[in-house]
Formats: C-alpha cells, sequence, structure tokens
C-alpha cells in the first residue's frame, strides 16, 4: 500500500512540473495584461529544442538553456502583434500555436530524413537525490529524489510570489495588468512591462516543454505536448492567477494526469475509463469559470491592448 | 467612399499576409536546402493536375469553408469560438451515432445523421454561450477546455460503445453515406462528396440570416456594441447564446459531413484534428464574410491539398503549409497593411504642417 502511495505521488510530482513551469509563465503575461492562449505553441517549441539540442551537444542542461531561449525566441511574434501592433491578443496566440508545431515537426522532418520524431535522447536529465532528505518514507522518494526541473518549478514559484508581491517590479506587473493608465500616470512603461512579462512566459514555457522531452520523455514527436500547454492555462485559472494557487492547481491537474497514465497498474481504469480522469481539470476548470468551485476573475485589463494617450 | 476604401484594405490585407505568409514559408525551405519555386510549382500544379486532384482539392476546402462559417458568424457577435474544434468532433460522434445505431432508408438516413451532427454542434456550443450570457465568463476558455472534453467524450464512447473496445468504429452503413458514385467519378473517383453543397448552402445561410433578418441585424449590433443594443431593446443575451449555437450548428455540420463523405467510420484520436482550428484562420483571412470565407477556405484547401502532394514530389515536408498558415494569422492580426499606411500618412502629415 505505501508502495502505490509513492508511486502515485511521485508520477503526480512528474507531471505536474512541465505545468507548473508554463503555468507560472502564463502567470506573468496574464497579470501584465496580455492573454497567452499560446502557452502550447511556447511549450511545443521548448520541447523541440531540448530535445534536438541535447542531441547534438549531449549535455541536457546546453538543452535545457536552449529551450529556454527559444521559449523567448517564439514568445517574441506573440509580444510584438499584440503590444506593438494591438493585435487581437487570443489570434495572436493561436497563431502562436500554430507557427511552434509547423515550425518543430518540419525542422525534425528536414534535420533527420523525413521522420515523424526526434532519435531517442539518451543524455536525459536525470533524478537528482537530496542526500538525507530522499530517505523520508512515502514523500522522500517522491519529492527530494527529482528531476532538476521538479526543483526549478518550486524554487520559480516561490521567487514569483516574492517578485510579484513583495518587489516594485512586482507591483508595477500588477498594475499594468489591473490599470494601465493609472500606472502609466505614475511613470510605469506599460509597453516595456508587458514585454518583459510575455518574454518571462516564453522562458518559463520553455523550459517547462524541455521538461517533457529531455526528463519525463526522451524524444519529441507532434503529439509530445498534446493539449498539456492548454492544461497549463486552465492550472492558471484554476490556481486563480496566484503562484501558489497555481502550484496546487497544477499538482492536482498532474495528478489527474498521471492517474490517467498509471491507473491501469492499480486496475483503476477498469471502474473508471482513464478518458474520464483525464476530462477531470478541464470540467473541474469550467466549474471554478462558472462559480461553482469559487469565483475565478482574471486581472482586470486582460486581453486588451493599451494605447498612449487615450482615455 | 469611406466604406469602399475599408472594403479595399481589408483585401489588401488579406492579400499582402498571403504574399507574406508564402514568403515566410519560402524562408523555411531554403533554410533546409529546398527549392521553394520548385516547390510551390509542385504544390499549385498537383492541386490541380487530374481531374482527380481537383475533386480531392474541393472535397479539402469543403469541411474548412464550414469551420471558416462557425468561427466567422460567431465573430459577427463578439465572440471568439476556438470550440469549433470540440464542436466538430461532437458533430462527427453524433452523425456516427445516428449511421450505426438507426437503421433507415436510403437519403432519409443521410439526412437526418447530417442534422444529428448540426444539432449536436450547436447543443456543443450551447454552455459557452449561455456561461457567457448569464455569468459573464470568456467563452475563449470554456470552449478550448470543451475542445478536450469533447476529444475524450468521443474516444471513450468509441471503444466503450460504438465498438467492442477497439480503437475504431466498423465503417457506416452506405444508406448514411454523404457519397455520390456520378460525382466521385466525374473527378476520377475522388472522394468529393456532398459536403460541398452542404458548405455552400450553409454560406447563402449565414449572408441570408446576417444581412436580410431580423434576427442577424440584432447578431451583428451586439457584435458592434452591446450596450446600445441593449438601449436599443434587443435581448443581448439572447443573441450571444443564439450566436454560438448557430456557429456550433456549421461545425458539426463540418464535422458530420466529413465522417460521412470522407473517412466513413469515427476512430479514436490522440490529438485534434486541427480542422477547426483551420476555421479561425479562415474566418480571419475572410474578414468574416460569408464570401471572404469560400475564398480563403480555397486558398487554405488548395495549400493543404497541394501541399501534401508536394511532400511526395519535392520532398518538403508537409508542416511548412502549417508555418504558412501560421505565419498568414500573425499579418492579418497584426494588421500590417493598416500599420504600414498609418505611418505614412502620420509622415505625410507632419511634412505638411
Amino acid at each position: 500500500m505505501l508502495d502505490v502511495l509513492t508511486n502515485i505521488l511521485q508520477t503526480t510530482v512528474l507531471y505536474a512540473t512541465p505545468l507548473i513551469l508554463a503555468a507560472i509563465g502564463g502567470l506573468f503575461s496574464e497579470r501584465s495584461g496580455v492573454v497567452n492562449i499560446g502557452l502550447e505553441g511556447l511549450m511545443t517549441i521548448g520541447a523541440f529544442t531540448g530535445a534536438v539540442v541535447t542531441l547534438a551537444t549531449h549535455n541536457p542542461w546546453i538543452g535545457l538553456l536552449a529551450a529556454i531561449v527559444a521559449g523567448i525566441l517564439f514568445a517574441l511574434p506573440h509580444a510584438v502583434a499584440s503590444i506593438t501592433f494591438k493585435a487581437d491578443q487570443v489570434v495572436s496566440g493561436v497563431a502562436i500555436n500554430f507557427l511552434a508545431l509547423g515550425v518543430s515537426v518540419y525542422l525534425v522532418k528536414s534535420l533527420y530524413d523525413g521522420a515523424a520524431q526526434t532519435p531517442t535522447v539518451k543524455e536525459t536529465l536525470t533524478r537528482l537525490p537530496i542526500p538525507g532528505l530522499d530517505q523520508i518514507p512515502v514523500i522522500g522518494p517522491a519529492l527530494f529524489n527529482a528531476f532538476p526541473t521538479t526543483y526549478l518549478a518550486i524554487l520559480v514559484v516561490i521567487i514569483t510570489y516574492f517578485l510579484l508581491y513583495r518587489t516594485p517590479f512586482g507591483m508595477r506587473l500588477r498594475a499594468v495588468g489591473e490599470h494601465p493608465r493609472a500606472a502609466e500616470t505614475m511613470g510605469v512603461n506599460v509597453f516595456r512591462m508587458r514585454y518583459i512579462a510575455v518574454l518571462i512566459s516564453g522562458a518559463l514555457a520553455g523550459a517547462g516543454g524541455a521538461g517533457l522531452s529531455i526528463a519525463i520523455g526522451s524524444e519529441f514527436n507532434q503529439t509530445t505536448v498534446a493539449g498539456q500547454g492548454f492544461i497549463s492555462l486552465a492550472a492558471l485559472i484554476f490556481g486563480k492567477w496566484n503562484p501558489f494557487g497555481v502550484l496546487g492547481a497544477a499538482t492536482f491537474f498532474g495528478f489527474a494526469v498521471g492517474l490517467a497514465l498509471i491507473g491501469q497498474i492499480f486496475g483503476l481504469t477498469t471502474y473508471i475509463p482513464s478518458e474520464v480522469l483525464n476530462m477531470l481539470p478541464y470540467i473541474l476548470t469550467i466549474l471554478a469559470l462558472a462559480g461553482f468551485v469559487g469565483r475565478a476573475e482574471g486581472p482586470a485589463a486582460v486581453g486588451k491592448p493599451y494605447e498612449t494617450g487615450g482615455r | 467612399m469611406q466604406l469602399i476604401q475599408r472594403k479595399q484594405s481589408t483585401f489588401l490585407t488579406s492579400l499582402v499576409s498571403v504574399l507574406l505568409g508564402m514568403l515566410v514559408g519560402a524562408v523555411m525551405m531554403l533554410v533546409a536546402g529546398y527549392d521553394p519555386i520548385q516547390a510551390y510549382a509542385a504544390l499549385l500544379s498537383s492541386a490541380f493536375l487530374m481531374p482527380y486532384d481537383i475533386g480531392e482539392t474541393i472535397r479539402t476546402i469543403s469541411p474548412l469553408i464550414l469551420t471558416g462559417l462557425a468561427v466567422g458568424l460567431a465573430y459577427r457577435t463578439g465572440l471568439f469560438n476556438i470550440g469549433v474544434e470540440g464542436q466538430f468532433i461532437i458533430g462527427q460522434l453524433a452523425a456516427t451515432i445516428i449511421a450505426l445505431k438507426l437503421d433507415l432508408p436510403p437519403v432519409i438516413h443521410a439526412v437526418v445523421a447530417v442534422i444529428a451532427g448540426a444539432i449536436g454542434g450547436a447543443l456543443w456550443a450551447f454552455l459557452p454561450g449561455l456561461l457567457k450570457a448569464t455569468r459573464g465568463v470568456h467563452e475563449v476558455i470554456v470552449t478550448i477546455m470543451m475542445n478536450f472534453i469533447a476529444l475524450y467524450l468521443s474516444n471513450v464512447l468509441v471503444r466503450n460503445w460504438l465498438s467492442a473496445g477497439a480503437d475504431s468504429t466498423e465503417k457506416i452503413p452506405s444508406s448514411a453515406s454523404l457519397r455520390w458514385d456520378s460525382l466521385s467519378s466525374l473527378f476520377g473517383g475522388a472522394r468529393i462528396h456532398m459536403g460541398i453543397f452542404i458548405a455552400l448552402a450553409s454560406a447563402l445561410f449565414m449572408y441570408y440570416l446576417l444581412w436580410r433578418t431580423t434576427s442577424g441585424f440584432e447578431l451583428r449590433a451586439v457584435g458592434f456594441n452591446p450596450d446600445a443594443s441593449e438601449y436599443a431593446g434587443m435581448s443581448v443575451k439572447r443573441s450571444l447564446i443564439l450566436s454560438m449555437m448557430i456557429s456550433g450548428s456549421f461545425a458539426g455540420l463540418a464535422g458530420a459531413s466529413e465522417l460521412l463523405g470522407t473517412s466513413g467510420y469515427l476512430a479514436i484520436q490522440g490529438a485534434h484534428t486541427g480542422i477547426g482550428f483551420d476555421g479561425i484562420a479562415v474566418a480571419l483571412l475572410g474578414a468574416n464574410t460569408p464570401g471572404g470565407i469560400l475564398l480563403a477556405a480555397s486558398l487554405f484547401g488548395i495549400l493543404t491539398y497541394g501541399g501534401s502532394n508536394m511532400q511526395f514530389v519535392e520532398g518538403v515536408p508537409f508542416e511548412v503549409v502549417r508555418v504558412v498558415f501560421a505565419a498568414i494569422i500573425l499579418f492579418v492580426a497584426a494588421n500590417i497593411v493598416r500599420w504600414g499606411t498609418q505611418k505614412f500618412r502620420k509622415k505625410a502629415v507632419k511634412e505638411h504642417a
């Protein structure tokens, strides 16, 4: 029984990690007032870059770093379109999803002689035990013998919390997302803040994507990300745009994703089809939005392009 | 005069965006060492080479028209229906259930299955419309979530009900099929089917509804200014729900006709088909008008079918077409032409003063 518990906890942490990273990325963007439907695409490009660069350099850390850079590069068109050109942010995000999947699958086919997936990555990130702590029963093996990306994700949540609520930068970011006109009157550069926020979202979603291709998995193909960017978006909403809320929501959704995958081992899927478990995060998010599971309300200015000098 | 200018600039935006998008595709091909001119030539010629290819191109265009209309109609009421993909899946599912579980005479069977698809799509779009109208919940997030629920719902029903634990259902009976042998043999045996007529009729319906009926006027008025519409005595809530449901029924029709005409069976899917998302690109490029959507769907259909052949002829991976689509969306959304002319005008005004 204890083994089962350990196994469930371990899988939850495993699948929650990429969701936490991407969802916190989305938090930066949306808190600054820019909707980011493009998280899915940013994770895709991160997963692709992580795998390809690791294959080329035989070093997963360089792969992770490259994935972060690629995430930033692909967040840039979204920022330019939705901030400078004042495009519809949802449309621009949809375009990023198209673009990322198209570019990455196209390049995989071009690089590896028409193959639909990359070769297997041998030098993936490996579990990093924290001596002593990993001996704690049940939670030890899950929390303190995790992939480096998991430690990174938890660190990012804590840093984001302090950045958001304890620093002038965080106050400006929130102000820009709630009332950009007032923020500008106080001397905050709305455009610059939003650019920074969208690029941070690219970096974090890119790292989350790399977690899928060089930590959990060991290759990239068309279905490596398959909706996890959208689950991250759901986690952002379910977690009410708050760093620790997002951590909780992403962990819960990671549990649902993990359970759908390992449910077979415990015979759970004979009672509940795995598809029903897969649906759970999406159903809960709709309920949360509708106000049945606590009211989820986003930043006031989210989705609205900002014009200087207007009213 | 102003209206004409605006129409011209919309058309110009679309045209410039398409050209820039193709340019992005060409750069992608150059980067990977392919010859873009040869590739595009192969793409175009293989879309029209034989009667068979023309038939297949038309088949590819049909669902794009319907999903484009779905996105476009909702947009006219100020709604962004990203849920077309999910409504498409439910349309497929409803049509499959009627086709496999009911025993009806030919033609009637097909008609009932198509109508079931439309109703399925409409019902799947009802909830996001209702939540938007009554609780102010943004339809974008709800429809994204419902896309995934639709995918898993379809999969679980195929596995546990519509087939005996298999990965796909058996083929639908010919009584429910939208294939029409005379039409198919006209195009060298291509899989072209009645879906194209459903799509064209739907485009006419959208035009008639929006510009020739009071309800349609209200839908557009709500999209233009919900507060003024409410003040003028229109029911904004009713319009929002109605718009989503009609939009969903277009998407459902697309799913039903693809299933009853093209594939003939429903399979478990690992990910979304993408046809629903293509509708966003079509509607955007077609400026949300029925005529524009027909043109845009034709362009995307030619690129999609021609692109899959280009892969065989020139070895260029098909995904370059997806990149071209994405670039076109970005350019249209950023309204690159308006931005350019504004800069130019500002400069001219400054120099004048």
